[in-house]
């Protein structure tokens, strides 16, 4: 348990790992973020709707030939779209409600579509091959960094940034964020909100769904998979502070780093440290690191 | 007191004990309630698949036994053992179930058995892997059918040392089973001259396990032995590909790797992995024979634990025909007394702590061109006669087995 007998490249190895855990954090609790900012909703779908992105890129590859590249760009469209359709018929049934009826909904959902993919699909999942380009490792000096990996870490952080960008440096952003705000005003300045809501929410599922596609060569594509990691997700919203943009895709990767250095000291805890961290932060700040009180 | 008279006490007293073992099938009909996981991590390995063996051997039978009917009830456990607990319960006291079937993880067997000691019920486990069941914690109507963590590790464990795997690091799923498992593995490294270098306790379920992998290789131990089961052991073997673990020398041992783990990995991401199992399809004409009916039914090859579900009912059955009784300790004595010998079974023979023994299999998953057609996924490479394989009985710490 001592940190200073862990030799540094050992620790810096783990501290890349750490980084792509993050980056899947990242993603999903963006998407997450984004969401409960502007619908007030909190997704609980969330994990389902990754599972989805990444057994729809398995369905692709299965039985329309689609290739990777391709499902990078189509899954997230498609899955997105469900979304919408979701959000469209039963969702926007509840925005007058108490948050506790999305929650259900979405918690509700999220069983039904995993259910569903147990029945059909089974447990233990179905393989994803890695694509032909990303094969093999980078020799870093202290390690062996799968390609793949690599390309985790570099596509969700160009994904993050970008979404960041959108929403903190364009007009369209700049609707989103005064609809967060409030989103009555905004409609009375003849903004389309319903439908400005419909694309938020699909952009948020879309996320989750390219997430899906990302994990799928690394684990196997699986009813679970989503479910085993949207609790994670959660605390790391949470801890970032419900609706931060920033504060998500900063607290994803920083956790990311916590979890991997913890999986070398002491891996027992590894389950449960962000949850201790969620603790302490809603201790010290109860709306989370980059929340604002309200 | 004249002859007639004592001979009189004796014939009453001869019959009321007789009445209490008596040939007969309580409630009319012989039950039996499959406790397994429907939905969770295990139920690819047992869960649906444990149901439609269970409906198999009650289908033989044609539906009757000892002229009385076969009622089968089934259940979710969700792994927990409170759960199974609960339904034992309940299905003992309500529906007068006579025999607990499968319990796929080591704790609802534990949980089960607890309550079939109090009622003496019968307990066959097919899914569950802890040698403590027929170990410390042996219980008079159990019986463990399929495969236990001594045997694993006995297979696994002495065959990868003995191809020069002295050295070893292992990943270890941080619960009873998980450590269970590494513990009967070090045993048999060290006794065979190997020596183990370190473990990482890792939570259970996870799902990246590129952390623990990293460690495994840095430790520089020749094999890297998975001590845990379903998921976890798919993502760790997936994480170990992706790392190059094979490819820099060091080898993977799956210490409980089922057909289904296999199947949903893939050739190309399994092969060259070394495991022990109980049972595989395709080993001979009674084994395909069977495998194929049980493809039909599920599309699906069977697991080890899914055939011993079979197996152990239709020995059960037979017991219940033979005594013409359901009584729990009768028919597991019947059992007991019987040798084993089926499409499931070598040389197996029930003992006195309730373990099935039979001859257990090494073997090697195929590389994809060696695989002629689909489910073609082991090499055996040696069979492991069941005496070898299971705990000898002068080491074992059941109350019930009687030294000499």
């Amino acid at each position: 348990m001592d940190f200073l007998n862990i030799p540094l490249p050992a620790i810096l190895a783990q501290l890349v790992v750490g980084l792509i855990n993050g980056s899947f954090y990242a993603l999903l609790s963006l998407g997450l973020a984004i969401i409960f900012g502007l619908l007030n909703i909190i997704n609980f779908a969330h994990g389902a709707q990754y599972m989805l992105g990444a057994f729809v890129a398995w369905f692709g590859v299965q039985y329309l030939g689609v290739n990777y590249w391709a499902a990078l760009i189509l899954v997230p469209l498609t899955v997105g779209a469900f979304g919408m359709l979701l959000e469209r018929t039963l969702l926007s049934r509840l925005y007058r409600e108490d948050h506790l009826y999305g929650l259900l909904l979405t918690f509700g959902l999220a069983l039904i579509i995993e259910g569903v993919f147990v029945q059909l699909y089974g447990v233990s999942g179905k393989p994803y091959a890695t694509p032909e380009s990303l094969r093999g490792a980078l020799n870093l000096g202290f390690m062996f960094l799968p390609k793949y990996r690599a390309w985790v870490i570099v596509a969700s952080l160009v994904v993050c940034l970008g979404s960041w960008l959108i929403i903190e440096r364009t007009k369209l952003g700049a609707y989103l964020r005064a609809g967060t705000e409030n989103s009555q005003l905004l409609q009375a300045f003849g903004v389309n909100v319903p439908l400005m809501i419909t694309l938020t929410y699909g952009f948020g599922v879309a996320l989750a769904a390219f997430a899906g596609v990302l994990a799928a060569p690394i684990f196997q594509v699986s009813p679970k998979m989503g479910s085993d990691l949207i609790i994670v997700v959660f605390a790391v919203v949470v801890i970032g502070g419900m609706g931060s943009i920033l504060g998500s895709i900063v607290t994803g990767l920083g956790l990311g780093l916590v979890e991997g250095l913890t999986k070398v000291i002491w891996p027992q805890a590894s389950g449960t440290v962000i949850f201790v961290i969620m603790a302490i932060v809603l201790l010290i700040r109860p709306a989370g690191l980059f929340g604002k009180e309200k | 007191m004249n002859f007639a008279r004592k001979a009189g006490y004796a014939a009453v007293l001869g019959a009321l004990a007789a009445g209490a073992a008596q040939a007969e099938i309580s409630d009319g009909a012989v039950k039996i309630g499959v406790l397994t996981d429907m939905s969770g991590t295990y139920s690819d390995l047992a869960g649906p698949g444990v149901v439609a063996a269970a409906e198999m051997a009650i289908a033989d039978m044609g539906g009757k036994v000892a002229g009385k009917p076969i009622v089968m009830l089934s259940a979710d456990h969700q792994n927990k053992a409170d759960i199974a607990a609960n339904k034992a319960r309940e299905w003992g006291d309500v529906e007068k179930v006579d025999a607990y079937v499968d319990l796929v993880t080591t704790s609802t067997a534990l949980a089960v058995m607890e309550i079939a000691k109090q009622t003496h019920k019968v307990v066959l486990i097919s899914g569950a892997g802890s040698s403590r069941i027929t170990n410390e914690d042996c219980n008079p109507t159990a019986i463990h059918w399929t495969y236990d963590t001594y045997a694993l590790a006995k297979g696994t464990g002495s065959a990868m040392v003995k191809e020069g795997g002295k050295t070893w690091f292992f990943l270890t799923a941080d619960y009873a089973f998980g450590q269970n498992l590494q513990k009967d593995v070090t045993a048999v490294v060290e006794a065979n001259g190997g020596q183990v270098l370190g473990a990482v306790k890792h939570p259970f379920p996870a799902t990246d396990f590129s952390s623990f992998i990293l460690q495994a290789q840095s430790s520089g131990a020749q094999v890297i032995g998975l001590a845990n089961a379903g998921a976890d052991t798919t993502n760790a073997i997936k994480a170990a590909n992706e790392f190059g673990v094979v490819q820099s020398g060091q080898k993977l041992a799956g210490l409980l790797v089922f057909i289904s783990d296999v199947h949903s990995l893939g050739l190309p991401v399994a092969q060259g992995l070394t495991l022990t199992t109980g049972f595989y399809w395709d080993y001979d004409d009674k084994t395909r024979a069977w495998s194929k009916r049980f493809f039909e039914k599920t599309g699906k090859m069977p697991t080890m634990v899914q055939a011993g579900v079979y197996s152990s009912l239709m020995h059960y059955f037979k017991a219940i025909e033979a005594t013409g009784s359901d009584d729990g300790p009768t028919v597991v004595k019947q059992m007991k007394a019987t040798p084993v010998e089926d499409f499931f079974a070598r040389h197996g023979k029930i003992r006195e702590d309730g373990r099935m023994v039979h001859d257990m299999y090494l073997a090697e998953v195929k590389k994809p061109a060696e695989s002629k057609q689909p489910w073609d996924y082991y090499k055996i490479l040696r069979v492991i006669p069941g005496d070898e394989a299971y705990l000898p009985l002068s080491e074992s710490k059941c109350p019930l087995v009687k030294k000499s």
